[in-house]
């Protein structure tokens, strides 16, 4: 039982994150929620990843037992695509700013962008 | 507990991915820590209060309730806690993950790749092709930050805001090339210890983004120039790739690096250190231009008004 309650933490916090990305309007507490949400999903993959007395894996003489290295690499690359991915979320909040004048989901009217403060 | 104040919430988010990183070193994940402190506690974080500079500071306060959004959030976690009872218990040996392919690469990383790091010999050897797909997300998304800040041509000449600091200032004279320096270690000794391409640029980036916040946009152009950057992405690029084209012209198959010199295991390695070089490249130009475009927009703004 113990064994199974490290996933239902990392399940907790994750259903944490998506439910922030649903319910808040503000558009940077979106983006807050799916960090929170990826970050963990990233916990996920190195939780699974992880051997009861292992090692790092990077090989060593004298060490035979090491936690499962290819989750590893599929998070290491995810968190930089993850850092691309953001940046581009928030590109594209301030270029909402700057057309329709607020990043709050229910003030947005998106028939009327604010010619003013269009570029 | 709701929080108006964006900053507290971005800052609550950076402590999370810092906490996330420690929790990554004590279940082994070296590689994914280091990374995890690098982007998820500094430049992601870093990103989120620029663009609060540009969008306002505090949100307006609102009292919904979201009876279906809580239930239907509910209803996935306890179906998904339901399905953890097929998993195999944490840290379990012989769990299905742990018996595939994994095992077959910890014992033969030494012996035909060379490299005691089996993360990174997945990362730009075994798996090469999946992290130059990657990186091509990586590219894209840059470009798509380029592409929606266009058009005003600005460039930034804010006075840096951290000026005035002279301990700051003097610290980070003395700083920074140590931070250069470490970033190039964390390249290139990322076959035998901790780090890689990902790391190191993301560490390189960091610290031309510390001396444009102390010493203004303009200066850290002439360390590094639009074009450059942005040339130096597309090289980073192109180097990961034309690494796998030359393998097919060598006989080889698509980033099988054992035939680029005549022993097999050499050619791994020089293989691995070249695309990790490129990764390295693009990953570090991308950020940098990226955290540019942003101060870019926030003197566009404040010009504005």
């Amino acid at each position: 039982m113990m064994g199974l309650a490290v996933y239902w933490v990392i399940f907790g916090l994750m259903m944490i994150g998506l439910y922030i990305t649903i319910v808040d309007g503000n558009l940077i507490k979106k983006v807050v929620g799916l960090t929170v949400f990826q970050v963990s999903v990233f916990m996920l993959y190195i939780a699974i990843a992880n051997v009861e007395g292992a090692s790092v894996p990077i090989l060593v003489a004298g060490v035979d037992n090491y936690s499962n290295p290819l989750p590893h690499v599929l998070i290491l690359t995810a968190i930089v695509v993850g850092i691309a991915t953001v940046a581009l979320a928030l590109a594209l909040i301030v270029r909402i700013r700057e057309s329709f004048g607020t990043i709050e989901e229910s003030e947005l009217d998106l028939t009327t962008p604010d010619s003013q403060n269009d570029h | 507990m709701r929080f108006r104040d964006l900053v507290a919430v971005v800052m609550l988010a950076g402590l999370y991915s810092l906490i996330a990183s420690g929790l990554f070193i004590v279940m082994d994940a070296a590689d994914v820590a280091f990374t995890e402190a690098a982007v998820g506690a500094g430049v992601s974080t870093l990103l989120m209060l620029k663009t609060l500079t540009l969008t306002g500071r505090y949100k307006t306060p609102k009292t919904s309730r979201h009876i279906i959004a809580f239930v239907s959030v509910a209803l996935t976690g306890g179906l998904l806690i339901y399905g953890t009872h097929d998993m195999a218990p944490f840290g379990s040996a012989d769990a299905p993950s742990q018996n595939h392919v994994s095992r077959d690469y910890l014992e033969n990383s030494i012996s035909e790749t060379g490299t005691p790091n089996v993360v990174t010999s997945i990362l730009a050897s075994y798996r090469g092709f999946d992290t130059l797909g990657e990186l091509f997300v990586i590219f894209t998304a840059g470009i798509g930050v380029l592409v929606l800040f266009d058009g005003t041509g600005a460039r930034s000449t804010l006075r840096p805001p951290l000026a005035d600091h002279l301990v700051l200032r003097v610290v980070t004279r003395i700083l920074i090339p140590l931070i250069l320096l470490f970033a190039l270690y964390v390249q290139f000794h990322g076959e035998y210890g901790p780090g890689g391409g990902f790391q190191a640029g993301v560490i390189f980036a960091a610290a031309l983004i510390l001396y444009s916040i102390l010493f203004g946009a303009a200066a850290a152009r002439r360390i590094l120039s639009d074009d450059e950057t942005r040339v130096l992405a597309a090289i980073g690029l192109l180097l990961f790739a034309s690494v796998g084209v030359m393998t097919v012209l060598m006989g080889g198959a698509f980033l099988d690096y054992s035939v680029l010199t005549e022993d097999p295991v050499a050619g791994q390695l020089l293989g691995i250190i070249l695309v990790e070089l490129g990764v390295g490249i693009t990953v570090a130009s991308m950020i940098f231009r990226t955290f540019l475009e942003f101060e870019d927009r926030q003197c566009a703004d404040e010009a504005q008004k």
